[in-house]
């Protein structure tokens, strides 16, 4: 186990604010784990506790074997660490940074450049602009440079694709994959769920506790519902008319439908009836259909119990 | 800024700092109107340090110019004044003194007495000699200035503020800078890395350090020497080896206060708090021997009391690295009790 967390519980402001209640979970070796969840969920305080930058109030925790609490001087050779908030030298150009980080790690650029080569040919064309003029997906593969430069064995990355536009950041997963090839341990968390498919494993946290941890298929499968998609002209009366029904367990909107559940199993005869009844409050061009769920409803199902 | 704003200051600052009371607007009412009363007048103007406002008979004018503030002393003389002279017997002058500027006052009253008991003097000898009596010597006090024989005050306020200035350069630039990075974030992603706190520290401090000593050299240089014409009398390594001591224990206190403060405006307040009592409470402007025993206590816990006393004494008279040793010694105390405070109270790990 690369990374094993055991009951960590973390508080703030003299225990009136709970930020991380028992926590306990493993990551595998070169694995890519996924931490999800909602801002406000605990992602930060967990990462920074992983990074040697935060003591939890109660548990342990440990890296490559080492403890995070007693053995940080070890943890901090082997760690690469990238906080959500871009926090190199912004006075700095792309190749100061580097090459400051890594003399700070006594190594070179030219050492492990192979590691970092992918990313930052992509960057390299700005390489004397100052680090605090780069575009928001430049800034995050710079950091990620910075990060990998002294070839750590564990990788965390807190929130790195928050405030990142779609394109720059399914590159930035791409970069996560091919550096997972280099047997790197990778930790990552994120607010978007649509991600957590990338992950070959994932945690969801809310409110400092962990709900459920699995693959993201894994975590699909366990959803104990048969779910169905709904849509209609007005989607906003056919909401408010879902939610009034009585064969209905939950209703909530994802993009262009309403997800739905039903409180029984008779799905075949409750369809019908839960359209004859939409029809009759006013809805036009009612459509139901099945769908899989996503981990988002996976999360709203958990958040729910 | 940080080379340029010192310089500034060290040119503006000690031509401002000037004790020397001139212009003092004089009104004087003269109700006499004799040789004698014109001739005072005249000795006090022609002393330099008087202006003559307005010279009239009568009292409440000349007060009203005193509420205006456009006088600050008047002197009155009475109409018998002549007459009372050559009588040999007594003759009272009023003199009323404007005392909204306490300096002003004290040092514009005192001129004017000394200018009017020497003329008293004068009389004296000379009517006692028309009278042929033996003129008596009476007890004559000649003072002389050691050190600074003209008493110039910029001799005595540049290496002062010298001193001020390389402490503000210590204290701000280096609280500021390691608070900065706290803002943005920079000193976690020191913080991860395996570099050790002592060094880190030691990176932080080294570039200010030399900042400080090249800051001072311009100072001693090209403006207290170029421009003032100061040539210090002692040697220049006992100026720069208690530099070097005193420059770390002003760091010391900036990193002091930045492991103290997470926002840059939390160590400015902080900063210009602890300036304005090293400023006033060092023997820069008012002596230290003439305040109150629990101040003269905070002065001695003060380092740029000693900056300063080592600037002024090595500069102007001359002292040696032995005659020094006190403040020496306090200072290295100093400088090793804020650095080892600050380095215990610095985490990397909260």
């Amino acid at each position: 186990m690369e990374v094993i967390v055991k009951n960590i519980s973390k508080s703030y402001d003299k225990k009136k604010v709970l930020a991380l209640s028992d926590i306990s979970f493993e990551v595998n070796s070169g694995e890519l784990f996924g931490l999800i969840g909602p801002d406000g969920a605990g992602k930060t305080s967990l990462f920074r506790i992983l990074a040697t930058l935060l003591l939890p109030d109660e548990g342990s925790a440990s890296l490559h074997g080492f403890d995070v609490v007693k053995s940080y001087k070890q943890i901090r050779k082997l760690l690469g660490y990238m906080p959500g908030k871009f926090s190199l030298y912004q006075d700095l150009t792309i190749e100061e940074n580097l090459d400051f980080f890594a003399t700070l790690f006594n190594t070179t650029i030219k050492e492990n450049y192979d590691l970092i080569k992918d990313i930052y040919v992509q960057i390299e064309p700005f390489k004397n602009r100052r680090a605090g003029q780069l575009s928001g997906g430049m800034k995050q593969k710079l950091a990620l440079c910075c990060a990998l430069i002294h070839r750590p064995t564990i990788l965390l990355l807190d929130e790195p694709t928050t405030g990142v536009d779609a394109v720059s950041r399914k590159e930035f997963w791409e970069m996560l994959k091919n550096l997972k090839k280099q047997g790197i341990t990778i930790l990552v968390s994120t607010p978007y769920m649509d991600e957590a498919m990338l992950c070959e494993r994932i945690a969801l946290i809310q409110n400092g506790s962990i709900m459920s941890i699995d693959t993201p298929q894994g975590i699909i499968d366990k959803y104990p519902y048969p779910l169905f998609a709904a849509r209609a002209d007005n989607m906003g009366k056919l909401l408010k008319d879902l939610r009034s029904s009585s064969l209905i367990s939950s209703c909530n909107t994802f993009g262009d439908y309403h997800h739905i559940c039903f409180v029984n199993d008779t799905y075949a005869k409750d369809i019908p009836d839960l359209k004859q009844d939409m029809i009759q409050l006013g809805n036009q061009n009612i459509e139901i259909k099945p769908i899989e769920p996503t981990i988002e409803d996976c999360f709203i199902q958990l958040m729910q119990k | 800024m940080i080379f340029l704003m010192p310089i500034i200051q060290l040119l503006i600052l000690p031509m401002a700092a000037d004790y020397e009371i001139k212009n003092i607007n004089i009104s004087i009412v003269d109700h006499d109107h004799s040789s004698y009363s014109r001739e005072l007048t005249h000795k006090i103007i022609s002393s330099g340090y008087f202006v003559l406002n307005d010279y009239g008979q009568d009292y409440q004018s000349a007060f009203k110019n005193f509420e205006k503030d456009q006088s600050d002393i008047i002197l009155e003389i009475p109409h018998d004044f002549e007459k009372n002279i050559g009588k040999l017997s007594a003759s009272s002058l009023l003199v009323s003194t404007n005392a909204i500027n306490g300096v002003k006052a004290g040092v514009g009253s005192a001129y004017l007495m000394q200018i009017i008991s020497n003329y008293n003097q004068k009389i004296r000898q000379k009517w006692l000699h028309y009278n042929g009596q033996e003129i008596k010597e009476g007890m004559h006090v000649e003072s002389r200035f050691w050190y600074n024989k003209y008493m110039k005050y910029t001799f005595f306020m540049v290496p002062g503020i010298l001193g001020i200035l390389v402490t503000m350069v210590g204290v701000y630039m280096c609280s500021l800078n390691i608070v900065k990075e706290k803002e943005i974030g920079t000193i976690e992603q020191i913080n991860v890395t395996p570099i050790k706190k002592q060094y880190f520290i030691l990176g932080k401090l080294i570039p200010f350090w030399l900042i400080g000593i090249f800051v001072f050299s311009v100072g001693l240089f090209v403006v207290a020497r170029g421009i003032y014409g100061i040539i210090p009398i002692g040697s220049y390594f006992p100026l720069y080896a208690f530099l070097a001591i005193y420059l770390v224990a002003a760091l010391g206190i900036g990193l002091l206060i930045s492991t103290y403060s997470s926002t840059q405006q939390q160590s400015m307040s902080l900063t210009f708090f602890l300036m304005m009592i090293f400023i006033l409470m060092s023997g820069l402007f008012t002596p230290i021997e003439s305040m109150p025993e629990w101040a003269q206590f905070i002065t001695k816990l003060n380092p740029v009391t000693y900056f300063i006393d080592v600037m002024r004494r090595v500069i102007l008279k001359g002292s040696t690295i032995h005659e020094l040793q006190f403040d020496f010694i306090v200072v290295s105390i100093m400088a090793a009790f804020f650095n080892i405070w600050a380095v215990l109270n610095y985490k990397k790990t909260n």
